[in-house]
This record gives C-alpha cells, structure tokens and sequence, in this order.
C-alpha cells in the first residue's frame, strides 16, 4: 500500500468525485439505494453543500446552506466545473430519519443524527444503549461504504468513460437554470 | 460530541492486525498501562491517555467497565494547559527585574532571558489547572473496525500513536484511497487502475 499521507493528498479528488456522482445519483436513481438497503425510502440532499471549483486560477468555493435553500447556484457551478466536496444528507426510512454531513476527502462523517435510542437512565441500560446506538451508526456507515464501492468499481472500469461520465455531463447540461 | 450527545462526528478506521489471545485482558492491560495520568499538581503542561467511558474523570478499567457484547468502549483524554501569553509575559517582565535588581546589571543575556522565561513557565504550569477533552471511541474487535467520535486532525493523531503503543496494533484511517484499497473487493488488476486514475472532468 502506499504510504497514507501521500495517498490521502494524490487521491482526494476520488472522495470530490464520488460526492458529485452521487448528487447525480440521488436525482437521477432513487431504487440504486433501496437495493443497497431495503429499508431506505429515499436519501436526500440536506441543508448544506459545499463546491469548490480547482479550474479557476484561485480555488473557488460556494457554500449553499438553509432548510429551504435551493441548488440552482450549486448546479451552475458543476457547469463551470466545480465538484462537491461537503454534502448533507437525510437518509429516510419508513417511520424515521438520520441526518449527517459526509467530506469527500476523508469521507468524514459530522453531525449525524440517528433516530434513537433514548439515553441510558442507569448503569444497567448502558450496554442496551450502546449496542443499539452502534447498530444505529454502523447501518449509516455499511449504508455509506456499499455506496462508495459501487462507485469506486464503477470508477475503475471501462463503463466510467464511456457509460458514466456521459451520463453525469448529460444530467449537469440538462438541470435548467 | 461524544457518543451519548445527540449528534455525532466520526472518523473511521480499520485495525491492521490481531492480539494473540486473551484478548479482553490485552485489551484491558494496554489501557491500564496506558491510563491518563494526572498534571494538575506538575510543570508539564500536556498528558495523553486512555479513559473509562462511564467515568472519565475517574478511570476504571475492571471488564465490565469497556467490554459491551462484542464491542470495547473506551475514551482518549487529552489534558492541555494553557498559559495565557499576557499572564507570560506579566511574569517574565517582574522575574526579569528581580534579577536585574538582584545582580544590579542592566541586560540579561540572550541565553539567560530563556533559561528565566522556561522556568516562569514551568512555575505557571503548576499553578494553572488543565482542560481536559474526552473523545470516545468503539472498538469492533472481530470486525477490525474502530469509530472514534471526533473528526479533529489532532485527536486523531494522538489516536493512532496511543493506540499502536496500547496495543501494538495499527489503526488505518478510512479515507477515498484507502476505502477503495481496503473495504472494496477490488481485484489486483482493479487495484492497479486505481493506483493510475486522474480526475475527471464533469464540465464541457
């Protein structure tokens, strides 16, 4: 393996990439998710994304944020060639939801909020609660990493170039503005 | 943000390695030997240490207290001190005239200015109190998976070179590079491609 501070900095771009190719995803293929997990009803942008565009001279960065925010901004910006490299998503179950922010250069997860469970109120529920809250965590996390794998084989092969990149540059000339 | 606060921050890692055997009294040795140490009453201004999760102002590392099922729950502690630069210098300006008055000379040297501000210093660390941060962290043992709740470039850091000395495993952090290296089946030709992939362009 490479050494892991050269290959965090040569291979950042991949967690940018994998952001904006799933912000595609979510607008254009809601059932990739339910394949990955059943129980999800939909996974959704939130309330806070981060662009930065690498073309321009200066590293250019736009920051949209609020519940009700739209992303007309943030998808001109994928036009002029900026990626996403901070996401909010809300992943939604039938009766629940968990919130979190995922970084694309360390695939980081911030914020997350999960559904439950309810604080221990003596040292006898503890081991329940940490059970429960890690099973939480850990089906965000699972949830996270099968999508990064799709992506990455994806990323890997042939159909890349020639299926996706496609695909993706057809959905960012086609979001009106 | 720890993990009974209602939102949490997490960075990922996969634990390279095994313990031999015994593995709950490997684990509980290596957090004992490694404990917290207390500075309040001593000139150094920074420990490093593991900590209960129940308790992390009094750690207790009997089995019941960081094995969970088939999870270790424990926490890193951080204690810092930090010296005001203005109370610093406040007492390196009156140390500094003492021993002008003392020695009846006008200058000190350059080499005596910091033999004299390094010991202002360490009398200040004894006196102030540390702050300590408590970041706790999950051990999957049989799945080598480790979610330690802080994202802080720092606590990580001391995360990994405590956790290779507690117990002489390595912590690999999950990021792009490694996430596809490690956790996504690719195979050696895949992994090849990966090691030569360039950016792409989205834009026209």
């Amino acid at each position: 393996m490479l050494d892991l501070a050269v290959a965090y900095n040569r291979y950042r771009f991949l967690g940018d990439e994998f952001l904006t190719w799933l912000w595609f995803l979510i607008e254009t293929d809601q059932n990739a998710f339910k394949a990955i997990d059943p129980d999800c009803s939909a996974l959704e942008i939130g309330n806070r994304i981060v662009l930065e565009n690498r073309k321009t001279k200066s590293v250019e960065r736009i920051t949209i944020k609020g519940d009700n925010a739209g992303l007309e901004e943030g998808r001109l910006a994928l036009k002029k060639g900026a990626l996403l490299t901070e996401l909010s998503l809300i992943f939604k179950t039938g009766e629940h939801q968990c919130e979190f922010c995922i970084k694309g250069e360390s695939l980081n997860l911030s914020n997350l909020k999960t559904p439950g469970p309810t604080l221990p109120q003596s040292p006898e529920e503890m081991e329940g609660f940490l059970l429960d809250k890690t099973e939480q965590l850990d089906k965000i996390l699972k949830f996270m990493e099968i999508i990064f794998k799709t992506f990455i084989c994806a990323r890997v092969s042939n159909k890349w170039s020639t299926k996706m990149v496609p695909s993706v540059k057809k959905w960012i000339r086609s979001v009106a503005v | 943000m720890g993990l009974l606060s209602s939102a949490v921050s997490i960075t990922r890692y996969r634990v390279e390695g095994k313990i031999a055997s015994a593995v709950t009294q490997a684990v509980a040795n290596g957090l004992k030997k490694n404990a917290i140490s207390e500075i309040d009453a001593e000139a150094v201004e920074k420990s490093v240490g593991w900590t209960s999760f129940g308790s992390p102002f009094q750690p207790s590392f009997e089995e019941n207290s960081f094995a969970f099922g088939n999870l270790f729950v424990f926490s890193l502690r951080i204690d810092r001190k930090s010296i005001p630069a203005k109370l610093l210098k406040k007492h390196v300006t009156l140390e500094t005239s003492k021993r002008l008055e003392k020695t009846r000379r006008r200058f000190l040297s350059k080499d005596e200015k910091q033999v004299l501000k390094d010991k202002v210093t360490a009398d200040l660390a004894m006196r102030v109190p540390s702050t300590p941060n408590v970041y706790d962290l999950v051990w999957n043992y049989e799945k080598f998976d480790v979610y330690f709740f802080s994202n802080l470039r720092s606590s990580n850091e001391e995360l990994e070179s405590l956790f290779k000395r507690s117990f002489n495993l390595s912590l690999i952090r999950v990021f792009p590079y490694t996430a596809a290296d490690l956790l996504s089946g690719l195979s050696d030709q895949e992994r090849d491609i990966l090691l030569g992939l360039s950016p792409t362009q989205f834009s026209d």
